[in-house]
């Protein structure tokens, strides 16, 4: 039994602005020992800011916070630590060039005479990864493990402290399912252990299996708190986005889409030295294919195989022809297009405008005479994609990076729209973004498909396959496992083949 | 919510004023300054003959805007400078004629930022030790013909440029305007200047979207090669000669006109006009100072000082405007 009902940290009227934008208004929270307490809510919501001032990171304009019954006034993340509150964050905090070990103590490294002690660092960090049950190395360099595993040691950074309240921001955004249950036992231990935990995520699912209470989060305001039991998803994401939202999935066509067709796209025996095995499929014009496995299993090699970023061996046929893709600007040639999963490393340049960022991928169509720009199609197609998309920023000049992720993901979309691609690629495209902007992504791409446009979508989360694609491949330890119509598979047979299992 | 109309030309105004406001007011403070202090500096004769000064750094600075913006650095261009106005006096030594004479100095700036460009970008070595390699191979290459002795230049059509005047200003300062205007145009209104400021943003993006972010490289580099050979031609047609130190640690002054007009040395962000101002500054700076006889010593601990102050209001009014909204 979990030892009563007692409130370990308790906020009353946090209120911050920036720049006198209010980000966070007369903000409460209870949260209990032994219990797992969400918080949910759009991009915007407030969420973040909120964790940033439980973690010493921001300090709040008003209001008073209280850890274990004393008054608790954080100066900075260490002095959070310091006083027992812990942070996993999402967006990585890690130092590539060093081992695992050394980043899960960073900043408090066990050291005699001011000096770090590598026998006790790596001894405590395997200790720590143990307990965890985390498949970690403590010797291995970060920056040579996957974004998954990185997630995993983000997370053993963030319990190396011993903490009463420890806060989990979007831990599962890079996981697979399975990487995604070590996580979730994790937490049980950790509540097991009468701790509390503050747990962000935009994944209804998994906030409907784990929580305990649940805080929905709209405009920097408290809307209210629930028990688990007394809720379900659809009440939640009413509460969330302030309406009631019909359903995430747009509507399929009634006829099977590019049934009789020919592919637009075959790709026959792609192979990619050590990441890709030999993988074979089609897409018709109008089809949705869906790519689903564990982080790992090799889907993103084979679109940077297709998208020629990896060399790779094999047959790949556009439109009946035999393709040759050395290169990026030959797939785009072809009528290729790619969102890829990391939109800031690999799908916006931060610092541009809108307008450049959408056009980035269609600047040859944009070569007028004598090489200068046109920009009067510029501003045309900017405008277009921009309607066509429902972008919200305040103009077109404005760098990218003052816009929201679900607004730069549309900006990524709006990019590759821009070449009317006769292929679409997408992968993870809708990763770190919240529901309301989900929706508008699966209505767009639903969208693109019915106009003949053959989509291929990457993807970790399995009712997202489910609900948006006409067949579904599943691909485990760099091979093609399966491929079908969701009609003849069941959600346990997709698992079984991307975990491997015998089917 | 959006705004697709055309910039009416106040907003225009506007915005080139938050962006280049702080330096420009800079610029005109110290102008006020050393004409209160010495009343000569505002004479019209001194006003060309800064412009005159700044040329040849603003010229190889226009270059080296090109190559930051890639979020690259050469550090070479002082000694292409010298190397191109070399290979100009040995063509003209050698009765080549003028125009064979200015073509082989331009090429040879090109082919030396070709050379730091291909290192750069194909090999994949970082450009800042390219550079500081090719500097010293230049510039024991200046040395070559003449054992260390400058050669002197006696062409009249080559030393014209330097030091003549079409309609009351000196050539140099034509040759100034107009490939600031060439630099500003290319930069902001071509495909070609479109891509540089995409991959010196975000390198994989550029790539992911099918821009040859290589070829653009290499491209940058040689037209930086260029620029910096243009002002070895202007160098050594002042001093009517060319000489083996000419442009001595003038990658670091075109380093800081381009950093004074907030460009950014991480890739990117920043602007011809912006360069231009930075160059200017530091020419007031210079002459300003001449003017008050200040020692030498002392003119390089103020230089130093005011681009540390300039870089630190400019980073600082940058980051004002807070993205709170976005943060959560």
């Amino acid at each position: 039994m979990k030892s009563g009902e007692d409130v370990v940290l308790q906020l009353r009227g946090i209120g911050k602005s920036f720049a006198g934008v209010p980000a966070l208004e007369n903000m409460g929270l209870s949260v209990r020992r032994g219990r797992v307490h969400t918080l949910l809510g759009e991009n915007g919501a407030g969420k973040s800011t909120l964790m940033k001032i439980l973690a010493g990171v921001h300090r709040p304009d008003r209001g008073e916070m209280r850890l274990n019954g004393h008054l608790y006034q954080p100066d900075s993340p260490r002095d959070a630590f310091r006083r027992g509150l812990a942070v996993v964050f999402q967006e990585l905090s890690l130092s590539n060039n060093l081992s695992v070990a050394e980043n899960i103590f960073a900043n408090h490294e066990p050291s005699r005479w001011g000096f770090v002690d590598d026998r006790r660092l790596k001894q405590k960090a395997s200790e720590l990864i143990a307990a965890l049950g985390l498949p970690l190395a403590p010797d291995a360099r970060v920056g040579a493990l996957s974004i998954a595993k990185r997630q995993l040691v983000e997370i053993a950074k963030g319990l190396s402290h011993e903490a009463d309240v420890v806060i989990f921001d979007e831990p599962t955004a890079s996981l697979s399912e399975r990487e995604a249950e070590s996580v979730f036992s994790i937490i049980a231990s950790l509540t097991a252990q009468d701790k509390a935990v503050i747990y962000i995520s935009h994944r209804m699912e998994e906030i409907m299996r784990l929580s305990d209470e649940i805080t929905v989060m709209r405009d920097g305001k408290k809307i209210e708190t629930l028990k688990k039991t007394a809720t379900s998803i659809a009440d939640l994401i009413a509460l969330m986005v302030g309406r009631r939202m019909e359903r995430i999935y747009p509507p399929r066509p009634d006829r099977i889409p590019g049934g009789k067709a020919k592919p637009v796209l075959s790709v026959i025996d792609l192979v990619v030295p050590g990441k890709v095995k030999g993988v074979t499929f089609d897409v018709r014009p109008g089809e949705i294919l869906g790519f689903f496995g564990l982080v790992g299993a090799g889907r993103s090699d084979v679109m940077n195989a297709l998208f020629g970023i990896l060399p790779a061996t094999g047959a790949i046929f556009v439109a009946g022809k035999r393709a040759r893709i050395p290169s990026p600007d030959r797939a785009i040639a072809l009528g290729m297009g790619y969102v890829t999963e990391n939109r800031k490393e690999e799908g916006l340049v931060l610092t541009a405008s809108v307008a450049k960022n959408i056009t980035m991928a269609m600047l040859p169509a944009l070569r007028g005479r004598l090489g200068f720009l046109d920009r009067r199609r510029e501003e045309r197609e900017t405008a277009t994609a921009i309607d066509l998309l429902g972008i919200r920023s305040a103009s077109t000049k404005v760098p990218v990076n003052t816009l929201s992720g679900g607004n730069q993901q549309k900006i990524v979309l709006a990019k590759w729209l821009a070449i009317h691609p006769r292929i679409l690629i997408l992968d993870e495209p809708t990763r770190g973004i919240d529901v309301g902007a989900k929706c508008a992504v699966y209505r767009i791409i639903r969208a693109l498909a019915a106009a003949g446009t053959a989509i291929v979508m990457v993807s970790s989360e399995l009712p997202e396959v489910l609900g948006m694609c006409d067949r579904i491949a599943v691909m485990a330890e760099k091979k093609l496992r399966l491929i079908d119509t969701p009609a003849r598979l069941s959600p346990q047979k997709i698992m079984a083949a991307a975990t491997g299992a015998p089917a | 919510m959006n705004d697709f109309a055309f910039l009416s030309p106040n907003a225009r105004l506007r915005r080139s004023l938050r962006q280049f406001g702080g330096i420009f007011l800079a610029l005109v403070v110290l102008c006020v300054f050393f004409s209160v202090v010495n009343p000569r500096f505002s004479s019209l004769a001194n006003v060309t003959n800064i412009l005159q000064q700044v040329a040849v750094v603003a010229i190889a600075a226009f270059g080296m805007t090109w190559v930051i913006l890639l979020g690259e650095i050469d550090l070479s261009i002082g000694s292409i400078l010298a190397v191109s106005g070399m290979v100009g006096a040995q063509a003209l030594a050698l009765n080549l004629g003028f125009f064979p004479a200015l073509s082989l100095a331009l090429g040879s700036g090109c082919l030396m930022g070709l050379v730091n460009g291909i290192a750069t970008a194909r090999f994949a070595l970082p450009s800042f030790i390219v550079t500081v390699a090719t500097m010293g191979i230049y510039r024991g290459m200046v040395n070559l013909p003449t054992k260390g002795a400058p050669e002197m230049i006696t062409e009249p059509a080559w030393t014209a440029i330097g030091n003549y005047s079409l309609f009351d200003l000196p050539i140099v300062v034509w040759v100034l305007v107009a490939l600031f205007f060439l630099n500003h145009v290319v930069l902001s209104r071509s495909v070609f200047g479109r891509r540089v400021y995409l991959t010196g943003g975000n390198p994989e993006a550029a790539r992911y979207s099918g821009i040859p972010t290589t070829r653009v490289k290499i491209a940058a580099f040689t037209l930086c090669g260029l620029m910096a050979g243009i002002s070895g031609i202007l160098l050594s047609s002042r001093l009517y000669s060319a000489q083996t130190n000419a442009g001595v640690g003038y990658e670091l002054d075109a380093i800081a006109a381009a950093v004074l007009g907030g460009t950014s040395l991480s890739g990117g962000v920043g602007t011809m006009i912006g360069t231009l101002i930075g160059a200017l500054m530091i020419g007031v700076l210079n002459n300003g100072m001449n003017m008050l006889s200040v020692p030498y010593f002392y003119q390089l601990m103020i230089k130093g000082v005011a681009i540390l102050l300039a870089v630190w209001l400019d980073v600082r009014a940058k980051n004002k405007p807070s993205t709170a909204r976005n943060e959560a």
